[in-house]
């Protein structure tokens, strides 16, 4: 800054240099947030108003076409009706095996740390190890689950081949790895109620069951918001398990919003439809998002 | 807890017993794969007691497929993003504490749109974006999306604003450098954050596979996601046993780093959520 006039007092030249230092430190960080962050998701919206540029035809702008053609992608819309049935049936049941998992590990009892590791193990490991171990019970011929049918001699399912079936198994995948995943913060937080108030109840000589709806269950509503929007964000990003146990067959009755931007970009090369879609799936994540800023930062966490 | 232990009661020997049958219900997939591991593949899906115990099929599978590649480049390349996250995210944190930025607050809102908008729904411009930079198909490009993360900004912003300010004056007086506070107060003072952050980053990316997936065509950069995958895919002709050993070897490094940190793994998972 040496073209600075001397004019400037002193003081104020170190605080301007200070804010240079200032922003220099911050620069790398904002570099690649910008390169990989927000400029293709702007890069994303405004692709999804051109046409494709063929064989040396530059992209037309076409406004919302690519959105229009969405609405008449059989395929498309069935993917996302999957993926909303996805998350109303794995958010519920993974958030609630999570709070039962939590108030169990968090009892006195023998070996609670082993049960804790056991519920929270599957949560650590890769989805794609996971997805194999998982292929383990629904094969058709070895299958475990279908050997178990044939203990008591039930006729085999073909899990992942059928497409009645094919999604919730993907969704029992899913319930198994996150449900111990969330057990965490619910034990966290429980672990955080004043131990004088079980005390207090047990000496008033109230039920767990009552205890629990009236102390536990209200002291754990930010923890479980919090939880509830975690889980939705996944279920709009599951992508690993639809590749590796079912490719989003048969007949496309398992394929999920990410997972069919991933065939439409990657297998297709139909890149306007892939940005629309993705521009659908930002919205979604947008909109979950800006409820958990509204709802669970009324506690200042960002001040 | 050292209260006193409840008189015997029935009801509660059963409820004990139910979650305990409940934890091994729930453990039951990965015990069923330890079975096939260390069984000989010709046994199976059938569960005879007094099969013979093996490691032949771990040595069968490392060598079935470039393993050892594999686990080095997936070694490398978490290395790589948790150091690089850590080291940009202190300074971006430090600048937002310390250095009363015109524009922090608008700054830092950008930041943020990160935990909104993940790097993994982006995949396609991303694509582009580290095609045109000319690093498709290497570890820095598998890494680059990832370098600075909004979440580690965040974490370390709020432990940085809760270290009080005396103790940096203190160190003005002293003649001390800026470089110097940080390293010799902030630093250390925020070393559980560090820790905790290294732990939830190391096991994300140790099990992230789209973009890895999408990024990568050759061995000498494939993570191990992605090589478990084209390994167990079906065109093998399912070996169970080698699968099954596949699969519990890519995962062991996450589950020893389990058993070291299980305290610290469990905090920083919920550190990372409540405050």
């Amino acid at each position: 800054m040496s073209s600075l006039h001397t004019a400037v007092p002193a003081a104020r030249q170190r605080g301007l240099s200070i804010q240079i230092y200032g922003y220099l430190l911050l620069l790398p960080a904002l570099g690649f947030l910008l390169t990989f962050t927000h400029y293709p998701a702007v890069a994303t919206m405004w692709e999804s108003l051109f046409s494709a540029s063929r064989n040396g035809h530059p992209a037309q702008f076409v406004g919302l076409d690519n959105y229009a053609a969405l609405l008449d992608d059989d395929i498309f819309m069935l993917s996302l009706r999957n993926n909303l049935l996805y998350a109303a049936v794995t958010i519920p049941l993974s958030v609630g095996l999570a709070l039962l998992m939590a108030l169990a590990v968090n009892r006195r009892l023998r070996g609670s740390a082993l049960t804790r590791a056991a519920f929270f193990i599957p949560s650590l490991l890769p989805m794609i190890a996971i997805a194999n171990l998982w292929l383990f019970f629904y094969t058709p011929q070895l299958g475990l689950l279908n050997q178990l049918l044939a203990l008591f001699s039930l006729p085999p399912v073909n899990w992942l081949g059928d497409p009645d079936s094919a999604l919730w198994s993907l969704m029992a995948v899913s319930v198994w790895r996150e449900a111990g995943f969330f057990m965490i913060f619910y034990l966290a937080a429980l672990q955080q109620i004043d131990p004088r108030l079980s005390e207090a109840a047990e000496i008033e000589g109230a039920s767990r069951g009552h205890f629990f709806r009236r102390i536990q269950w209200p002291l754990l509503m930010p923890t479980t918001l919090f939880i509830l929007i975690n889980a939705s964000m996944n279920a709009f990003r599951i992508v690993d398990q639809v590749i590796a146990m079912t490719n989003g067959g048969p007949n496309n009755s398992s394929s999920l919003l990410l997972f069919y931007i991933y065939r439409t970009a990657f297998s297709f090369w139909d890149l306007p439809a892939a940005s629309a879609m993705t521009v659908v799936l930002l919205v979604i994540l947008g909109a979950i998002a800006l409820i958990k800023f509204n709802l669970l930062d009324k506690r200042a966490h960002y001040q | 807890m050292t209260l006193p232990a409840r008189p015997f009661s029935a009801g509660r020997l059963c409820l004990n017993l139910a979650i305990w049958l409940a934890a091994l219900l729930w453990f039951l997939p990965i015990l069923v794969a330890i079975w096939v591991a260390i069984h000989p593949a010709a046994d199976q899906g059938t569960f005879v007691l007094f099969s013979p115990l093996t490691t032949q099929n771990f040595v069968d599978a490392w060598h079935a497929a470039p393993f050892a590649r594999y686990f080095l480049n997936t070694t490398l390349l978490v290395l790589m993003i948790v150091v690089c996250q850590l080291l940009l995210a202190t300074m971006a944190a430090y600048a937002l504490v310390r250095f009363r930025l015109k524009f922090s607050g608008l700054l830092f809102a950008l930041i943020l749109l990160q935990l909104m908008i993940s790097p993994d729904v982006l995949i396609l411009n991303n694509y582009k974006t580290v095609g045109a930079l000319g690093l498709r198909d290497s570890l820095w490009g598998i890494a680059l999306p990832y370098l600075a993360s909004a979440f580690a900004i965040f974490l370390l912003r709020q432990t940085f604003k809760s270290i009080p300010l005396v103790l940096e004056e203190a160190a003005i007086v002293e003649g001390a450098s800026r470089w110097t506070i940080l390293r010799r107060i902030y630093v250390p003072l925020a070393r559980p954050v560090y820790i905790a952050f290294a732990l939830v980053s190391i096991s994300f990316h140790w099990n992230d596979f789209l973009w890895p997936l999408v990024i990568t065509d050759s061995v000498n950069v494939r993570p191990i996601t992605v090589g478990l995958q084209l390994f167990s895919a079906p065109e093998q002709g399912v070996q169970w046993a080698l699968v099954g050993a596949a699969t519990l070897m890519t995962s062991m490094p996450l589950l020893v780093l389990f058993l070291i940190f299980q305290r610290q793994f469990v905090q920083s998972f919920m550190r990372s959520g409540i405050r």
